[in-house]
């Protein structure tokens, strides 16, 4: 496994380097929190997020989504989906629903459609209006 | 809209309105778009007729609910397949194992009943992922550890109860269980263990209880839907030491595993190990291809020599140490001392990491060894991937049989036309006491002569195996039967009382029909 540790390494640094451009929220992590979020202080949908997407598509070594998105694009768009400014309410729910590559399929008993609105939200809350 | 098999259009009807009055409407679900949702992911029968396609699914919440779903259920003769967090990606995620089957969604029965840090235990309803307990004892500040699968957002019970594994010393995972709460096929509600005894005290120390003990009736089964089950937890430990043991010649793994195998079973190493060949991860350096590439392959002292040039190594293990500082220390240091006799052996030594451990420290191992869930494990080919599913056998925890396990499975892959590619010979692992798990990933892709093609590869890999003495310790749910039927000691006599069971505990055999192969009496095949 070493050889490959290293190989996910290279990834994650290509990953903060794609993702320093967005100065936006520059201070603030997207890594998967260790205690339960809190909402105070955060954007709508930040908490939902964090306890269905974040840990593998938040910052910090061994995000498959983020290593994915990075591998896709290369950094013409920013592995994190946190900083994406692309996004549709639409394109989100139909990979939640439907999943792609590695990601499976998420059911409404796990990510209800309420919370799937909510991280619509937050995905989509740097768009240009 | 799809029919349970058996089931006419008129019952099942009257049945969705029985399971919508029981749960609540918005928890039953018909449409396509949401039975597609309980697809399973990683189905090597994607755009295929045979992909096991639900009819339709219920999330009950609570145990009363789930009586009533199955009551209905039985009335009815609708088959259900029982799924917790749904996750069980690689053996089946989400769908059943025979198409038309309702689901049966235990992911909102979510609640963490007892975390308890004075006698090391839990108690947790079905839908508790390990995200969720570790996130709560981290909230609390209880000083515990818990033993992750390597994919976090899997069930505790839903793994236990299908007999996953871990990495710490509470690894092996239906091992570490204290008492279950079950819905039986008629409704009725049971507690197993101390469990039994209204009012008990000790529901999640002492397992047996009084008279024959079940638990593992409801492990790998169809008898029983488990609504609660307790688990031991290990108290959070001062320190994790890793050190790794590396041998320069071929032959050098037989001691090296002896070694091994003792430590593990004096209690002195606890955790998850694999045996690495360091050679395997070279095999991109020209050098060692153009060996490979020789007429008749490499010779064993052509690779000994380049392990050896290149510093290599032949074989290694990390051993895993989970305890006091001082302890911890102690026992790398008797390790050491146990393999140098070995000669050419050589120690890396690696750091001591205290609990807690600090998130910055977390890039020098798999988190999931010091207790912390991660779904990193998805990380490797995460880019050209439509998913993948695991050839499992368990061998011993030998260096001769890793050494004919490897000479069987490469002959069999080359006779096959199959790559060698970085899934194939995983491990092996020590994910459970006294054997060797290895792990061989198939891939999935949305390609239907490729699928097809792998599934008939993977049935003749079981039988090779079999052939050998290795059976596998969990299978897909498209594998269940053929691995079944390799555990055949005295004409399938273990199946044939799985089938007495079955028949007597679910005699509509409304239960996950055909799971591990075993199938109520009105589907049964007559046995060849």
């Amino acid at each position: 496994m070493k050889t490959v540790s290293a190989g996910l390494l290279v990834g994650i640094v290509l990953v903060f380097v794609a993702g320093a451009g967005s100065a936006q929220e520059a201070s603030r992590s997207s890594a998967w929190t260790r205690t339960t979020p809190k909402s105070e202080g955060e954007p709508k949908g930040y908490v939902q997020f964090q306890d269905y997407c974040s840990m593998c598509h938040g910052e910090g070594p061994g995000q498959p989504g983020t290593m994915a998105l990075q591998a896709k694009y290369k950094g013409a768009q920013p592995a994190l989906l946190s900083q994406r400014t692309d996004l549709t309410p639409q394109l989100i729910k139909l990979y939640v629903r439907n999943g792609t590559s590695i990601m499976p399929i998420f059911r409404k008993t796990e990510i209800s459609d309420a919370d799937l609105d909510l991280i619509a939200d937050y995905l989509t809350r740097n768009n240009k209006k | 809209m799809r029919l349970p098999p058996g089931v006419s259009s008129h019952d099942f009807s009257s049945a969705l309105t029985q399971f919508a009055n029981a749960v609540g409407k918005e928890w039953v679900f018909t449409s396509d778009d949401d039975v597609n949702t309980y697809r399973d992911s990683y189905s090597p029968f994607w755009h295929e007729p045979e992909e096991p396609i639900p009819s339709a699914a219920v999330a009950p919440d609570g145990v009363e609910q789930v009586q009533a779903v199955v009551k209905i259920a039985n009335n009815f003769k609708i088959p259900l397949w029982i799924i917790s967090t749904g996750k069980n990606l690689g053996y089946g995620g989400s769908a059943p194992l025979l198409g038309g089957s309702m689901v049966l969604d235990l992911k909102r029965m979510d609640r963490i009943i007892e975390v308890n840090e004075k006698n090391h235990y839990a108690l947790v309803e079905p839908g508790v992922s390990y995200f969720d307990l570790y996130r709560y004892i981290q909230d609390k500040g209880l000083k515990v550890l818990i033993d992750p699968a390597d994919p976090g957002w899997g069930s505790l019970i839903g793994n236990a109860v299908d007999r996953g594994g871990g990495r710490t010393p509470m690894r092996d995972h239906f091992d570490a269980h204290c008492g279950m709460e079950i819905v039986l096929p008629d409704g009725e509600v049971m507690r197993t263990g101390m469990g039994a005894l209204p009012d008990s005290k000790t529901w999640q120390q002492y397992r047996y209880g009084f008279g024959p003990y079940v638990d593992g009736l409801f492990s790998q089964s169809s008898l029983g839907v488990v609504t609660k089950m307790g688990f031991w937890l290990f108290p959070q430990p001062e320190a994790y030491l890793t050190g790794s043991v590396t041998v320069m010649k071929r032959d050098d793994l037989i001691p090296l595993v002896a070694g091994l195998a003792y430590l593990m079973n004096s209690g002195i190493v606890l955790g998850t190990t694999s045996v690495a060949n360091p050679l395997a991860f070279a095999r991109r350096d020209p050098a060692l291809a153009a060996l490979y590439a020789k007429p008749g392959g490499a010779s064993t002292e052509e690779l000994e020599q380049y392990a050896q040039e290149k510093n290599l190594g032949f074989w290694s293990v990390e051993l895993p140490f989970y305890g006091p500082a001082k302890v911890v220390a102690a026992q790398w240091e008797y390790a050491k001392e146990k393999f140098s006799t070995i000669p050419g052996v050589k120690f890396t030594e690696g750091t001591i990491n205290r609990f807690p451990i600090k998130p910055d420290e977390l890039p020098q191992f798999n988190s999931v060894a010091v207790g912390i869930p991660s779904l990193s494990v998805f990380g490797v080919g995460s880019a050209r991937s439509e998913g993948h599913i695991w050839f499992s056998p368990i061998i011993p925890m030998t260096g001769e049989a890793i050494l004919e396990a490897q000479k069987v499975f490469t002959d069999a892959y080359k006779e096959l036309g199959m790559s060698m590619g970085p899934m194939f010979f995983l491990g092996p692992s020590s994910n459970y006491p006294r054997c060797f798990l290895v792990l061989f990933g198939f891939p999935i892709e949305h390609d239907i002569e490729k699928n097809r093609k792998n599934r008939e590869n993977f049935k003749k890999i079981v039988q090779v195996a079999a052939e050998h003495g290795w059976g596998e310790y969990r299978t897909h749910t498209a594998f269940m039967e053929t691995v079944a039927q390799t555990y055949s000691f005295n004409n399938h006599a273990l199946l044939r009382f799985h089938e007495t069971v079955k028949d007597a505990v679910d005699p509509n055999g409304i239960l996950a029909p055909g799971k591990c192969g075993i199938w109520p009496k009105h589907m049964r095949k007559a046995r060849a």
